[in-house]
Parts: C-alpha cells; structure tokens; sequence
C-alpha cells in the first residue's frame, strides 16, 4: 500500500492540471496513468487557445498551471484572434507540435516535487464508511488517499463509431474503462450521453500544398504564459482549402452510412463544431466549406484537416477528401471516428467539482460533459487546487463569475448542467470587459499566492508589472489638461471646459497613447506594455463602473454560501418542482440558486431565512 | 458600505414625519445636525441646525446603535415636523453628508436581513408578503402584458436577441465561416425596434393620462370670462368671478368626467402685461400649466394678441358670446350657450387621443422603454466605430435587453434579491 493525500486519475490535460496543482500545493500527490505516453496527449486538434479558451489558459498560467508555459514550448504558429476587436475579446491560440508538448508536459510532470507518476489501471475505488479512501490498480496495487480526482475523459462506456463499425474504445486504439464505469453506476450518479468526432488524418507529403492558400502565424507572437518571452520551436504555417460541390455530392449519396445518420448514435454532439455531414445536411444552401490543413508537429507528416470531422466509413472519407482542391493525391493515415461516451450530469457537482454524496471524490474534465483541452485543464486545476486545500484543512477555492473564466465554467457546469459538449465562448462571460487574456495575472495570481500554488519567479514578475502599471496610472491620473492644451497636441476634442487627465483622455475611443505622450514628456517614459495595459483599462472603464454595481450585488449574494449537508427538500412553502431542481443542482450559494431556472424571490428568501437560521443556531 | 437614508413615514404632508438613516456614518452626521446627539434609545428634542447656523427644525430625535437596532448598523431616525419642505431640506441635508446616499426601494429591510435582524418568523412573514406581492404584480402583468404590449416586447426581444447574437457571433467564431460586417443587419433591427419604442413611448402619455387624467386650461386675456366658463363647466362656483380684469390669481383646477374621460379643468389667471406683482406671478403660472396642459381652450377674438401660441389641437373661441352675434364659435358661461359643443369638441379630441394610447399604462413602462431606447441610440452609436468596438456595442445592447426584460417583470440574473426587496415601500 502506497499512501498518497490525492491522488489523480488520468493523464489527460485535466488530469495533469489537477495533479499539478494539488502538487504545487505542497500534498503528496500521485497521476495515475495507463502509460507514460499517455500524459499531455492532445487526442484531437493539435492546437491551444482559441476564443474563451485562451482565456481559460491564461488564467490557467496565472494560478503558475502547466498547460501554458507547455503550449508555449510547443507552439509551431502563434495568432492571436479578434486581432481587428476589442483586447476584451481577443484570444491566444497556437497549433502545437504534439511530441514536444507530450514530451514537454511529461518533463514537467516528472520534475515537479511532491508528485509521482503511477502507471497502471484504475479499475476500483476503496471506499470507506461513505468516504472515498483511495484507489485499486488492475494488477492489485492499492493507493491510499482520502481525495481522489477522476479525470476519465470519454473512457466511461466509450464507443467509437466508423461509418457503421462501432467498437468499445476511449480513444482511438485505446481500451475503454468499463469496470471502473461499473463502479460509478454503484455510486449513482446522474449520467447523460455525448458524442463528438474528428476528421481523418492525412500524410502532409501527399498534399499539393503549392496550389493551397498559406495562412501563416502572427509577426509578434502572443503567447500563453505571462512568463514566456520567445517561441521555443520553429514556426510553420497553416494550409487552407474549401470543400466543392462533388465533396457535398458523395457526402449526402453516403449519408445512411454514416453513423450519426445512419442511426447507430444517440449521444448529442455540439453544435458549434459539426461534423462534415451536419454542415451539409444543415447548410445546403452553401456550396463550399472551408477546411484548415494544420500540421502536427515539426518531425510529423501528420496533417489534421480542421472542419470536415465526419463518422462516415473509410472508403467514403477517401473519396471526399480527394474530392478536395490540393488533396487529391492525399493519403488517409487514421480515418475519422465519431465517439459516443457517458459523462456525468455536472450539477451533481459542488463549485470545487466534488461530488458532495461522496466525499473526497472529484470530476474534472470532459467526463463533466464539456469538450476542449482547456476546458478539461481549468477544471483540473479548480479540482486540484480543492483537493489539496481541504487536505489541509483550509476553506474551498471558489472561482466567481466575476473574477474569471474558470469561475463562469465551473458555475455553468454546477448549475445549469449541459445539453451538449460545453465549451467556452466570451460571450458566456457578462463580465466579459473586466475579465480579459491581459489581466488574468492582475485577477488571480493574488489569489495564487495566497493559497501557495504560485511559485516566487510568477510572484516577482506580478509585483514589478504591478508596480509599473500603478506608477504609469498615476503619472495618467495626478495631472489634468484643459481642453486647449489637448487640442494643442492635435486630439480632437469637445471645448467644453472641462479638464481631464491622461486616462480619460485614453478611454476616448479614437485616442491613442502617443497622442497623449505629446501632453507630458513623462508619459513616454512609461513602457510598451504598461502603456498597452492602460489604453485597455481606459478604454473600459466607464463600463467596468457600470459593471460594477453588479459585481457587487452578485459577490453579496454568494457570500451567502449554501451549506453541502443544506436540506433543500425540508424547506416548507417550496413548489415540489423547485424542490426537485434544488436537490438536484444543490447550489453552493444564494447567487448559484437564483440562477436556477424557475426560481422565484420568495423561495430565495426561504432558502435565506433557513441560512439564518442555521448560523443563528451555530455561533449560540 | 454607504449609510443610506429615506423618509420613512408616507409620502406627502403629514402632522409628524419620520427620515431614518442607517450606516457607519450615521451617527456622524447626526453630531454636525445638532449641538449633542441623544443617548441611545433615549427620545429627545433637538434643534436640527444646517452647516451656515441656519435652524432646520426642532425634531424629536432617536438614536439607536448597531447591532441592537432595525438594521443592525447605527440608526439616526428624526421625527420632523410633516411639512414637504422641512422633509426635503433635511433629505437634500443628508445628500450632502459624505457616504450618504438615498436607500433603494426595501433596502434597510435587506440590511437588517443580512445583518441577521430578521428571525425565521419574520422572514417567513415577509416571504408571504412577497409572495403576496409577486403574485397581485403576476396577475396585473398577466393582465396588462396579455395583451398587445406583452406580444410587442417580445417582439423587440427577440429582434435585439438576433441583433446580439450576430455581434456576439462575429466575436466568438472569427475563425470560421461567419459574415465579418454584420453592422447593416444589427443596425436594422435596431432602427426598427427604436422606432416602435418611440411610438409607444408617445401612446404612454395618454395611456398614462387615461389613468391620471387629461388636463384643459382655459387661457385668455383678462375678464374673457374664463372663471365664469368654469364655474358653468362646474356647475359651482368654484372661482371668483368679477367685472374687474385680473380677478383670477391662482390656478383653480375642476376635476369633471367627460363621457368617460377624466379631464381637470384648470382656470387661470388673464394673461396681459401687469404691474401688479402678485398678478405677474399669476400670469407666470398661468403660462407655465397652460403649456404643460394637454389642450388648451382659448377664449379670445384675436389669438395673435396673447403672449402664449395656440397649438394646432388647441380650441380658439370667442368669449361672451352673448354679448354678440357671432354665433358660429362662441361660448358663454353664463348663458351656456356653446358649452355643450366645446365639452363634445373636447371629448372628441381626446377620444381619438384614447385610440391611439399605447398598452403602457405607468410611468414605469415607459422609463424602461426609454431606458432600452437610450441604450439602443447608444449602441449604434458605438456600432458606427466599427467591429473594434463590438465588444462595447455587445455590453449595451446586453444592458438595452436587460432594461426590456425588466419591462416584463422578467427577473435578471443578478438583480434578483434586488428584486425581492425593491417590493417593498422605500424607507420601511
């Protein structure tokens, strides 16, 4: 027996997430995993970041998570999105090199102290008068722990389905965890069923990429973590092409053969990401779909064709594919698979993502019904971060809505559950203007520091950006200029006798900060990035005071925390129907509760009066 | 937090009224109002004094200190004299004092329930009482939003919806197939749902004034026979009526029924050039409700001669018509000749008035509406910047849906505890 304070099944990016950060805590700490290989392993896209998501990675790398700084190493193409918008709604993404981010995530994982690798399979929990007390491997090996992450991905019940051969399976090639799927059927948790697909793999070398169209990465790269200065790895571009109309043709004469359509799939796949079947079928209208050629790495022939992800069986997958501009020579290395697995319904969940039926268990990543590395990787790190906090006996990490991504997500998940793959998009967040990619380490690294997840290199660099942006906030705010001295420089502006300082002069919106460096040669002394930092806050900042009023009456009301072993169904005057949706949901707070569907203000001061009540009863 | 305070009594003149003041600085301001603040719990009359010496009035004053008190913060509750300019010079008072604020609808009620001054029972009371309220709110919603307004803010919504996700969509799915200026169409909606917004923000007003009533002045130059008219509409005397020019002083309102219709009548003063001040002050007024009013009747022979332009809906008739022969259109209250043609001619003005009044009936439907308008203006302003600003333009036009949806009594996301308290009376 090997005594552990958590430890982390699987070795996917919720799972490292998680082991990472209940290590960073100081815990000891085991990732269980199949193989070693299996850890950092990206299963479907070979990229990181994208819009909402980038923001999930950064504020990832804030709390000092690995997932940035690894993406960073293995980056082959750097865009930054929403370039054109507004830095609210701007988003890292980079195509990553799949052996260097594997290889990079396993050095990592291996040199991180107080954390050990474990290979092996979960096939059991052991379990103690209602508490979980550790896990059982395949061979026997038994470890004990009293918190233990599952990080399982879509390995419950998995099936993969191409065209209309379907076999049990996680991934592609990989043996699908049904005993251990057995075991959390004795738990009884609430289960739903999702699907979601890839596209066929190519081989680089038979691709015409002469006659493609070139989609090259940024000059000036963003990268992920607040800590990388420069790209690792060599930098590639991208290939795009457009299906045509004789790729639509033999899709929709092979449309039966499919296995979405063909019948053979129930789970509910997202709409955001259709397969090449549903775009077909849904858009007939349009004649041409565009498909990204993005490559897997730099020692890779490897070619992941974004945008025609399909179930359709291999022999249909060849010819549309050589239907295609530039692919018509292109040989298939993996077809395209659809996978069908069970997730379980995330509002059986705390706001720490455990399970408050059983203690000491918690769920993060795809296995809670939501799609994407990092989405899975945010999760890990709420889970991790939890775990090893109440290991130490400390109060639970809670994330709002109002101070990141990570908080939107895990309120999501916990309180409205999910009736596709859920993944982020900044239109999720209404704090969207206060919660951006350029101050997530402004948000949460204080909070990094405090709990002890963030290491002295982060602490540093925080304080001397800190320090910077407070010394360049005054010298924009101690002083103000009359509407003649600014036109004086050239800003055009109302004479309307009113004076204002350099920061609300920057939140006009056609004013830029070397316009107003013309005002006071200090100003120029402020850098780049501080300079860059502040023409965003200005630009907001008559919004985030808009804002803010509901921030604060949002924080209120989950100061108003909902006690775990809270007794919804006890409650008298509640509509049966309520009642329900609270046991179910079991909201954390006020605020979680007045988000449910259906919840009116009487029932809401009910659940208060009995909070009252209770704290009452307490501190007498 | 801020202190906040409000009048605490009912609104409007009364023999005593109550302002009670909550808040860490409560008792702060209290000490600048008055040579020494009471001992808690202790009732005790004080001179209230303003900052320049100046008496405010003599109040009986309470001091309670928190937690032991409604709220569970320090509580200052001064029992003035009833008048509303005593009331209001002691709240413009307490605007002035630092972290003063005005309370929100129910906000000490939620004070004392955060503070834990509020027992099971009561709040158990309270929930009854909301339920209570939400459910006469329900069914008059139910009532007023069954019918064409419901059916035109969902309407709206569901264009500023579609409008929303078109910007939302070029944010959140730039790299994929997705129309990159999506300006023409969002504008589009927009327009169309400003323009029905401002339709029914007119309809509003009478809408409103079917509730309230319509106002009619009856304006001219001195001893028309204005009062004479009204005393006839009356039926009463209710003004003074003179040969001498300039009787009329004040503004003497009669309230009538007119085939259905509430209409005041406002008698006013004669308008001319006066050397009389009291009369100047009453010709002032006369002017001042008269164009605020919602027709005005003139009685003069020659409009062109009066200091105030008639509208086009406006009534010109000749006065004292029985002391002519022009029969065509004239009236005289003391005959009664051509009064019963002006009532119908009045009637019928607002009849079709009445026709055209929007399903808003409060003053509440129509601030949301202008509010959403406001926003809206607002949000194509920012759209016109281009899709830098699209994450901008998407936070109005999220706000602009917001204040529609409080149009409904849709609950908001954040403002919902707001919500519960805001059903209370202000100040309880």
């Amino acid at each position: 027996m090997k005594h552990f304070d958590v430890v982390v099944i699987g070795g996917g990016h919720a799972g490292t997430e998680a082991a990472h950060a209940a290590a960073r805590m100081g815990v000891r700490t085991a990732l269980v995993t199949m193989s070693e290989s299996d850890i950092g392993v990206m299963s479907c896209n070979p990229a990181i970041g994208g819009l909402g998501k980038g923001h999930l990675v950064r504020e990832i790398d804030a709390l000092d998570g690995v997932m940035a700084r690894v993406a960073d190493k293995a980056g082959i193409q750097f865009r930054l999105l929403n370039r054109r918008k507004g830095p609210a709604v701007q988003g890292p993404r980079a195509q990553a090199d799949r052996d260097v981010y594997r290889h990079t995530m396993l050095a990592e994982t291996r040199a991180q102290s107080n954390l050990a690798i474990v290979t092996g399979e979960v096939v059991d929990f052991r379990v103690k008068g209602g508490a979980i007390a550790g896990v059982v491997l395949k061979d026997g090996t038994q470890l004990e722990a009293t918190r233990v992450i599952l990080t399982s991905g879509t390995f419950l019940r998995g099936v993969v389905h191409i065209g209309d051969i379907a076999r049990s399976g996680g991934r592609f090639g990989e043996e699908a965890s049904v005993r251990l799927a057995e075991r959390i059927d004795d738990f009884g948790l609430p289960l739903g069923r999702l699907k979601t697909g890839t596209p066929p793999r190519l081989d680089g070398r038979t691709i015409r990429w002469d006659l493609l169209e070139d989609q090259p990465g940024d000059d000036d790269p963003t990268f992920f973590s607040f800590l990388t200065r420069e790209t690792s790895a060599r930098q590639v571009s991208c290939g795009i092409t457009h299906t045509n109309e004789l790729t639509h043709q033999i899709i929709r004469e092979n449309l039966e053969r499919s296995a979405m359509y063909g019948g053979h799939i129930d789970g509910v796949g997202p709409r955001y990401c259709p397969s090449i079947e549903d775009k077909i079928v849904r858009f007939a209208d349009k004649d041409s779909h565009q498909i990204f050629l993005e490559p897997e790495g730099l020692k890779s022939d490897l070619i992941y064709p974004n945008g025609i992800s399909t179930s359709l069986p291999q022999d249909v997958q060849e010819s549309y594919v050589r239907s295609i501009y530039g692919l018509e020579q292109a040989v298939i290395v993996q077809p395209g698979y659809a996978i069908e697995y069970d997730y379980v319904d995330p509002r059986a969940l705390d706001a720490t993502l455990a399970l408050p039926t059983v203690k000491g268990l918690y769920l993060a990543g795809q296995v809670n019904g939501t799609t994407g590395y990092e989405e899975a990787a945010a999760q890990g790190m709420v889970a991790g971060l939890n775990a090893a906090r109440d290991v130490q006996g400390g109060e639970p990490v809670i994330f709002s809505r109002s101070d990141s991504y990570i908080g939107v997500m895990v309120d999501d998940l916990t309180t409205r559950g999910v009736t596709e793959p859920y993944r982020m998009f900044t239109s999720r967040a209404e704090f969207r203007l206060s919660l951006r990619v350029d101050n997530a380490d402004q948000r949460l690294t204080p909070t990094g520091i405090t709990l002890g997840c963030v290491g002295q290199r982060r602490s540093e660099v925080l304080e001397d950006k800190m320090a910077r942006l407070d010394s360049g906030r005054h010298a924009l705010s101690e002083q103000t200029f009359t509407p003649s001295q600014v036109s004086a420089v050239g800003i055009r502006i109302n004479q309307d006798g009113s004076k204002r300082t350099g920061m609300q002069l920057l939140a006009f919106p056609d004013v830029s900060f070397a316009e107003i460096e013309r005002l006071d040669p200090r100003f120029s002394a402020i850098d780049g990035e501080i300079q860059r930092q502040l023409e965003r806050e200005a630009l907001y900042a008559n919004y985030i005071e808009r804002q803010q009023r509901d921030i604060e009456a949002l924080r209120r009301d989950e100061a108003h925390v909902i006690p775990t072993d809270f007794d919804f169904a006890a409650l008298n005057g509640l509509s049966s129907e309520l009642r329900a949706k609270l046991t179910t949901t079991r909201p954390g707070s006020l605020a979680q509760a007045a988000r449910i569907d259906g919840m009116t203000p009487a029932a809401l001061t009910l659940i208060l009066a009995r909070l009252r009540q209770r704290s009452g009863k307490q501190s007498a | 937090m801020d202190t906040i305070y409000a009048l605490a009594s009912a609104q409007g003149r009364a023999g005593i009224s109550v302002i009670r003041v909550s808040g860490s600085q409560a008792h702060g301001s209290a000490a600048r109002l008055m040579a020494d603040v009471p001992q808690a719990r202790v009732a005790a009359t004080r001179v209230l004094r303003v900052d320049n010496g100046d008496i405010l009035d003599h109040a009986l004053v309470l001091r309670f200190d928190g937690p032991g008190s409604f709220t569970g913060e320090d509580v200052m509750e001064y029992h003035i004299h009833g008048s509303i300019s005593v009331q209001q010079a002691l709240l413009n008072w307490l605007s002035q004092q630092p972290g003063h604020r005005l309370a929100e609808p129910g906000e000490f009620t939620r004070r004392a329930m955060e503070n834990g001054r509020l027992d099971l029972a009561q709040v158990e009371g309270l929930a009854d009482l909301i339920d209570a309220e939400t459910e006469a709110q329900r069914k008059q919603a139910v009532r007023v939003f069954s019918g064409a307004l419901g059916e035109r803010v969902e309407a709206w919504r569901s264009k500023l919806i579609r409008a929303a996700a078109l910007l939302e969509a070029t944010i959140d799915f730039a790299d994929e197939d997705v129309p990159v200026d999506v300006t023409p169409e969002v504008t589009e909606l927009l327009t169309a749902v400003e323009g029905d917004l401002d339709r029914e923000i007119r309809g509003s007003f009478v809408a409103e004034r079917i509730r309230s009533g319509f106002e009619v002045a009856i304006v001219g130059p001195p001893n028309a026979g204005k009062s004479t008219l009204l005393n006839r509409l009356a039926g009463r005397e209710a003004a003074i009526t003179s040969d001498i020019a300039g009787t009329t002083r004040d503004v003497i309102e009669v309230r009538m029924d007119i085939n259905g219709l509430p209409i005041s009548f406002l008698d006013t003063a004669g308008l001319r050039d006066s050397t009389d001040e009291v009369e100047v002050i009453g010709v002032a007024r006369a002017m001042e409700r008269a164009e605020a009013a919602d027709l005005r009747v003139f009685l003069t022979t020659d409009p062109d001669d009066l200091p105030l332009v008639p509208k086009e809906i406006d009534i010109i008739l000749t006065p004292k018509v029985d002391l002519t022969t022009d029969l065509n259109s004239g009236i005289s209250g003391k005959t009664g000749q051509g009064v019963d043609e002006l009532l119908a001619g009045i009637s019928e003005i607002f009849s079709e008035k009445v026709a055209q009044s929007g399903s808003a009936t409060h003053a509440r439907h129509r601030s949301a509406m202008l509010q959403t308008k406001d926003l809206l203006v607002e949000t194509q302003r920012t759209l016109s910047q281009g899709s830098a600003a699209y994450d901008i333009a998407a936070e109005d036009l999220r706000t602009a849906i917001r204040a529609l949806e409080a149009l409904v009594g849709r609950i908001g996301v954040e403002t919902l505890l707001n919500e519960i308290f805001a059903s209370f009376c202000l100040g309880k």
